[in-house]
C-alpha cells in the first residue's frame, strides 16, 4: 500500500467526501430525469472512406426503438471549427470508431440490440495509421495556429558545439499512445424542451461546453445549461466536449423533451475522447569535462489526426530547463488517419521530460557525474530562451532535499551490479516542471446569506482534484470567516463564467477570482454586510504577467527492481520533491501527487494503446488489455514540498500541481531500471520483455 | 445483446436435456465469461441454463487418495481449501494469480476449464477471426500477437487458453468428469483442450450439452512441493505471459519424477512431456534445468510480438525448478 507523509495530510477533507464515498454524490448518468430515452451509438468500421449505404430498417422495427439516426436524417450542425463536433454531417469517414449514426430506444439493451440490427455499407479509400518518421506524413504544424506550440528554436551553433563537446550523447526515445481512461466513463444526458436544451455532462468546464454548443446548434446561450458537479476524473479528456455529446444533442432534438441518456463503453472511449499522441524524439546533448551543457538539442515527432490537427510540444520541455549556450528545438507532427489526439495530464512535458531527463541520465553515466551534480551544474541563471527571471525556481532545493530524504549518497553509481536474492536492484532520479498557467475570464459571485454564512459561486469544474475544497478555503481565508461558514458551488453555467480544469491552472485562475472578488465584496459592502447581498466580480489582471518565468518545479526518484530471470519490472519505492508555491491544501494536494506519480509508474511501466495499421484502431480497448498500474504495481510513494513563497505567479501565490506530479516519474523509472540492470531500454513501457537476457 | 431465456437448472438430468437438444443452449457458471462474450456479440445463446445450484459445489477427499472438485465450486473457496493448499499448493497458487477477488467469487471450476481464449481479435466482432466465425482468417497471425502461441498453433489460429488453473490442472494429471446425455465419460485434463488444427472454433473435445460435473486430482504424493509461476506484464490483475506449473521428486540430488505444464504458450495448457524426460534421472543443476526447458521449446515457432516467450519460458522453468529442488533439498 501506498504510505503517505502523515506530516503532508493535513488541511480541511474534501467537502464532497462524504456524499462521494456514500454513493450520494451524483455523477452525469445518475441524474433523475423523467422517462428517458437511451443512446447506443453507431461507430464506423473502416479508417477511411465513405458509407456507401446505410439500412436501420430491421433495427427501427425493434420493439422500443424510438430514432434511428444517420447523417441521411440528422440536423444540420453549424461548422464551429471542431471536426469531432460536426457529427453526421456527410458520410465521410476519417478514422476507424468514428460515430457514424445512433440508435435511441427505451433502454440501453435495445439500444445495443438494435445497433447490431444496422446494415453499414462503405466505399473504402485507403488508410494510414501507422506513426513513423516519413516525409509523405511528416509537416511541420503552424505555431500561430496552435495555441500550446512554440515555433522551432535555434540558438547559437548546435552541431559544431556537438563536435566540441568532451561527453557527447545521441538518443532516440519513443513513447506508444495512451488513454486516459477516467474512472467515470463519459457521460451525458441531454434535454430539449421548452425551456432550451440542459446538459448532465461529465465534463472539465460547463461554460465551455456551452459556449462551444451554443453555435454549434445555433441557440442563444442563455437557453442551454451545462450541469456537471461531480466528475470522475478526466485528465484531459474532458476538457472539450466530443462527439457524443453533440450526438446526443442531435438525438435529443428529436424526442420531444424526453431527455436523452448516453455512456461510452471503455472500447468507445478508446475511439471517441483522445489520447495522448504516441512520440519519437531525438535528444542530443554535448557536454564539457566539467558536465556543463554546451549543446542541448531535442527533436519531436507527435502523432496527430488527419481530420483534425492537434499539436503539443514535447520538445519543448527541453527550451528552458538547462543553461546551454547552443539549444535547438523542433516539434514536427505526423497525420494519420486515426482519431484526434488530445490533452493528457502534463501533455507534451510528461512525453518530453522522459525523453530529456533520460538522456541527461544517459549523460550521467557517460560522463561518470552524479546525476544530481550533473542537474546542479546545468542550472541556469535565468530563463534560458526568454532571458526573464524566474519568479521562483526551486528545483535545486528539490534535488537537495530529496537526495537526502532518499539516502541517495549512499548510491554507488555501477549499473547492473547490486542483486538481492532473483532481483536486481537500481534507484534512478529524474527532474520535473511544468509552466504555472493562468486563465483569464473567469467570474465569482459573492453573497452574504445570513448570519455570518457566505455563498460562493464560480462556473469552475471539479474533476476530483479538490478544486471545491481550496476554493471553499480561499474565500473563507479571504472573507476571514470560519471554513464551514462558506458554501462554495460550482460546476454549472449556472454560476458565473469560469475557465477550464485544465493546464493546472484551477487552483490560481478560479482561486485568484475568489480572491479578488472577495476583495471587492468588501469593498462594496464591507465587513458588516446586510443579508443577501452580493458582488460578482473578477481577478485583477496580474502585472508581473510577461516579467517572469512561471514553473512549478519536482525531483522525482525511484527503487526499481528487475526479476533476473523474468524481467519483472518493479517499482517498490518512490519519493518526490516538490516547489509549486502555496500549497493552499496539503491533504488534496498530497493527492494529487500522489495521483500524478502514480499515473506517471503506470505510463513508466504500462500503458500502451496498441495500434493495429492494418485496421487503424487500438487492438487492446479495454481495461483487461489495456494496463493500468494495479495496487501491486505501486509500492510506498512518498511526497513532499518545500516551502516556497512567489509574490509574482498570481495573488494566491499557488503553482499547478495537478500535472507536474506525472512529469519526470517515467524517467526516474527507467533511469532506476538501467541503473539496476544495465540495459537502458528507450522505448515506453517497461515490459519484462526488454530486460529479458 | 439478443434476448435470451434464463432457467436455473435444479437436477442435472434435466439440465442436460435441456441444453442437449437446443443448439442456442448453454450452461452458465459463474457468468464472468460468457457474460462478457454475450455483451460482445461474440455469442448469442437463446438459453441459459444455471448450473450453479447443482450439487457439485463441495471438495471431497476420497478413500484411496484421490480429490474431487465439484465442477461449481467456486475458484476462491477452492483455493482456501485446505486439502488443496496442503496437498497440491501449485494449484492453489495458479487459482490465486488468476483474474481478481471478486471475479475468482463468482467464478466456477467447470467455466474456469471453459473459459475462451482473450485473443484481442477474438473478443472483437468487427476484426476477422476464424474462431469466432470460420473462414473468415485470423488478424492475429500478422497482427498484435504479443499474448499468442508459440507451440502447437496453426495457420487458422494462434490463441492461447487463458486458465491459469488449467495449468497447474494439466500437470498435476487430472481427469474431467463429464455428463452427456449418452452417461458419464472422464477426460484426462491434458486431453480436454484441443490444438487449433483446422477446426479453431472447437475449443475442446466436448460435445454441445455435454456437462463438466467435477475434476479429479490423483493422489501424488510429492506434488506437496510444488509451484505456479505466472509471469504476466503488471504486478497482479493481468493473464499470463508464460506461466509455469511444476511438481518434482528429487532423491539425492537427482531429478526422480517431474511433472510441468506451461501456460500462455498454447491453444491448450501445455503439458511439457519432453522436459519431464529431460529431467527424469538427472542432477538437479541449472544445466539440466536449461536443457529441459530447450528440449520442449526446440518446437516452438514465435511471431511477430512473442519471440520472447521462449527465454522467458526456458528462465521461468529454470527459475521454479531451482525453487522446488533447492527447497526439496533442504
Ligand atoms: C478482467 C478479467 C481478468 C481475468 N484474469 C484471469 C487470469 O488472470 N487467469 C485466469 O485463469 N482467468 C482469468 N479470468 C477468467 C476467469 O477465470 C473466467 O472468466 C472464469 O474462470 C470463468 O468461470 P465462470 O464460472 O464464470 O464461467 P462462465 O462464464 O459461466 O462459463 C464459461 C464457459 O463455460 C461453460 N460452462 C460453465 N460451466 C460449465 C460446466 N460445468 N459444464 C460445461 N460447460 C460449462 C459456459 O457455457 C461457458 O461457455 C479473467 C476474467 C476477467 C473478466
Ligand atoms: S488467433 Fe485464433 S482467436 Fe485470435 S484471431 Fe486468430 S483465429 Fe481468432
Amino acid at each position: 500500500m501506498t504510505g503517505a507523509t502523515r506530516a503532508t495530510s493535513q488541511g480541511p477533507e474534501r467537502v464532497e467526501g462524504r456524499a462521494k464515498v456514500t454513493g450520494t454524490a451524483p455523477y452525469a448518468f445518475e441524474y433523475p430525469v423523467t422517462d428517458p430515452l437511451y443512446l447506443h451509438p453507431l461507430r464506423a468500421g473502416i479508417a477511411r472512406g465513405r458509407i456507401a449505404s446505410i439500412d436501420t430498417a430491421a433495427a427501427e422495427r425493434v420493439d422500443g426503438v424510438h430514432t434511428v439516426l444517420t447523417h441521411h436524417n440528422a440536423d444540420a450542425l453549424n461548422p464551429v471549427g471542431d471536426p469531432e463536433l460536426a457529427v453526421l454531417q456527410s458520410d465521410g469517414i476519417d478514422f476507424r470508431g468514428q460515430l457514424v449514426g445512433a440508435v435511441v430506444a427505451e433502454t440501453p439493451e435495445i439500444a445495443a440490440h438494435a445497433a447490431g440490427l444496422v446494415d453499414i455499407r462503405y466505399e473504402r479509400l485507403p488508410h494510414d495509421s501507422e506513426f513513423r518518421d516519413d516525409a509523405n506524413i511528416v509537416y511541420t504544424p503552424d505555431a500561430d495556429a496552435s495555441p500550446m506550440l512554440s515555433p522551432d528554436l535555434e540558438r547559437g551553433d548546435v552541431d559544431t558545439a556537438l563536435a566540441e563537446a568532451t561527453h557527447t550523447v545521441d538518443v532516440t526515445y519513443t513513447t506508444p499512445p495512451e488513454h486516459h481512461n477516467p474512472i467515470e466513463p463519459h457521460a451525458v444526458i441531454a434535454t430539449w424542451d421548452d425551456d432550451g436544451l440542459t446538459l448532465h455532462d461529465s465534463n472539465q468546464g460547463s461554460h465551455l461546453v456551452r459556449d462551444l454548443l451554443a453555435p454549434l446548434v445555433g441557440l442563444d446561450k442563455e437557453r442551454i445549461s451545462v450541469i456537471a458537479p461531480h466528475v470522475g476524473g478526466a485528465f484531459g479528456s474532458k476538457g472539450m466536449p466530443h462527439g457524443h455529446v453533440a450526438l446526443t444533442v442531435l438525438a435529443a432534438r428529436r424526442t420531444a423533451g424526453r431527455p436523452v441518456k448516453c455512456a461510452l463503453s471503455r472500447t468507445q472511449m478508446f475511439e471517441l475522447v483522445g489520447y495522448r499522441p504516441p512520440t519519437r524524439q531525438r535528444v542530443r546533448l554535448g557536454a564539457d569535462s566539467d558536465g556543463r551543457l554546451t549543446a542541448t538539442e531535442h527533436d519531436s515527432l507527435e502523432q496527430t489526426s488527419r481530420f483534425k490537427q492537434y499539436a503539443e510540444q514535447s520538445a519543448s520541455a527541453s527550451r528552458e530547463m538547462y543553461a546551454s549556450p547552443n539549444r535547438r528545438v523542433t516539434n514536427r507532427l505526423a497525420a494519420l488517419d486515426v482519431p484526434a489526439p488530445t490533452w493528457m495530464r502534463a501533455p507534451g512535458e510528461a512525453s518530453g521530460m522522459y525523453a530529456l531527463e533520460s538522456a541527461v541520465d544517459e549523460l550521467a553515466v557517460r560522463s561518470g557525474i552524479d546525476p544530481i551534480d550533473l542537474r546542479l551544474r546545468n542550472e541556469p541563471e535565468v530563463a534560458p530562451v526568454s532571458g526573464l527571471p524566474f519568479s521562483s525556481r526551486n528545483l535545486v532545493a528539490c534535488l537537495r532535499q530529496g537526495a537526502e530524504r532518499f539516502g541517495w549518497h549512499e548510491r554507488d553509481p555501477r549499473p547492473g551490479t547490486r542483486r538481492e536474492g532473483d532481483w536486481f536492484v537500481g534507484t534512478g532520479v529524474a527532474a520535473a516542471s511544468f509552466p504555472s498557467l493562468l486563465f483569464p475570464g473567469s467570474l465569482a459571485t459573492i453573497r452574504h446569506e445570513s448570519d455570518g454564512k457566505y455563498r460562493v459561486e464560480i462556473g469552475a469544474a471539479d474533476i476530483g482534484t479538490g478544486a471545491r475544497t481550496a476554493l471553499t478555503q480561499l474565500a473563507a481565508e479571504g472573507l476571514e470567516v470560519p471554513f464551514e461558514a462558506v458554501e462554495l458551488r460550482l460546476g454549472s453555467t449556472e454560476q458565473p463564467n469560469a475557465g477550464l480544469a485544465g493546464g493546472s491552472a484551477g487552483t490560481a485562475s478560479w482561486g485568484s477570482t475568489v480572491v479578488d472578488a472577495v476583495r471587492a465584496f468588501r469593498a462594496e459592502h464591507g465587513s458588516d454586510p446586510g443579508e443577501g447581498v452580493e458582488t460578482t466580480a473578477g481577478a485583477a489582471g496580474n502585472p508581473d504577467l510577461g516579467k517572469y518565468a512561471m514553473n512549478a518545479y519536482g525531483a522525482q526518484f525511484a527503487e526499481v527492481r528487475v526479476h533476473a530471470d523474468t524481467g519483472e519490472v518493479r517499482v517498490p519505492r518512490m519519493l518526490g520533491v516538490f516547489a509549486a508555491g502555496r500549497i493552499v491544501n496539503p491533504r488534496t494536494a498530497h493527492s494529487q501527487f500522489l495521483g500524478g506519480m502514480t499515473m506517471g509508474i503506470s505510463m513508466a511501466l504500462h500503458e500502451h494503446s496498441v495500434v493495429d495499421e492494418r485496421f487503424g484502431h487500438v487492438v487492446n480497448h479495454d481495461l483487461a488489455g489495456y494496463h493500468i498500474a494495479s495496487n501491486a504495481d505501486v509500492g510506498s510513494i512518498e511526497v513532499s514540498w518545500v516551502d516556497e513563497h512567489d509574490p509574482h505567479v498570481n495573488p494566491v501565490g499557488a503553482k499547478g500541481i495537478g500535472e507536474v506530479g506525472i512529469v519526470g516519474t517515467a524517467a526516474a523509472v527507467g533511469n532506476a531500471a538501467h541503473h539496476a540492470t544495465g540495459v537502458r531500454v528507450r522505448e515506453l513501457p517497461l515490459t519484462p520483455d526488454k530486460f529479458l537476457r | 445483446m439478443k434476448p435470451f431465456d434464463y432457467q436455473r437448472a435444479t437436477d442435472a438430468d434435466s439440465a442436460i436435456a435441456t441444453v442437449s437438444r437446443d443448439p442456442e443452449a448453454r450452461y452458465i457458471g459463474g457468468g464472468t465469461n460468457l457474460v462478457d462474450h454475450m455483451k460482445l456479440g461474440i455469442t448469442e445463446p437463446g438459453k441459459l441454463v444455471d448450473i450453479t445450484r447443482l450439487p457439485y459445489d463441495s471438495v471431497e477427499s476420497l478413500p484411496d487418495g484421490r480429490v474431487r472438485i465439484g465442477a461449481t465450486v467456486r475458484n476462491s473457496d477452492l483455493a482456501a481449501e485446505p486439502v488443496i493448499r496442503q496437498r497440491y499448493p501449485v494449484l492453489a497458487q495458479a487459482l490465486l494469480s488468476g483474474a481478481s477477488g471478486q471475479l475468482r467469487n463468482l467464478a466456477t471450476t467447470g467455466g474456469n476449464l471453459l473459459q475462451r481464449t482473450r485473443c484481442s481479435y477474438f473478443q472483437d466482432v468487427t476484426t476477422p477471426c476464424n474462431k469466432r466465425e470460420p473462414g473468415s482468417g485470423c488478424s492475429a497471425l500478422e497482427g498484435w500477437n504479443r499474448h499468442h502461441a508459440v507451440l502447437g498453433a496453426s495457420e487458422r489460429c494462434v490463441a492461447t487458453h487463458p486458465s491459469d488453473m488449467a495449468v497447474a490442472l494439466a500437470a498435476l494429471d487430472a481427469d474431467v468428469l463429464v455428463a452427456g446425455p449418452d452417461g458419464q465419460r472422464t477426460v484426462p485434463v491434458t486431453e480436454l483442450h484441443r490444438l487449433p488444427g483446422d477446426e479453431p472454433e472447437q475449443d475442446t473435445v466436448l460435445r454441445h450439452g455435454e456437462l463438466v460435473t467435477a475434476v479429479e486430482l490423483p493422489s501424488l504424493p510429492f506434488a506437496v512441493r510444488s509451484r505456479y509461476r505466472k509471469v504476466r506484464d503488471r504486478a497482479s490483475y493481468a493473464f499470463a505471459l508464460v506461466s509455469v506449473a511444476a511438481a518434482v521428486e528429487v532423491t539425492d540430488g537427482d531429478i526422480t519424477d517431474a511433472r510441468i505444464a506451461f501456460g500462455g504458450l498454447a491453444h491448450k495448457p501445455w503439458r511439457a512431456t519432453a522436459a519431464e524426460r529431460a529431467l527424469h534421472g538427472a542432477p538437479a543443476t541449472e544445466e539440466a534445468f536449461r536443457a529441459a526447458a530447450d528440449a520442449e521449446l526446440a518446437e516452438a515457432e514465435t511471431l511477430r510480438d512473442n519471440e520472447f516467450k521462449v527465454p522467458m519460458t526456458r528462465n521461468t522453468l529454470a527459475s521454479v525448478l531451482r525453487e522446488l529442488t533447492q527447497q526439496e533439498g533442504s
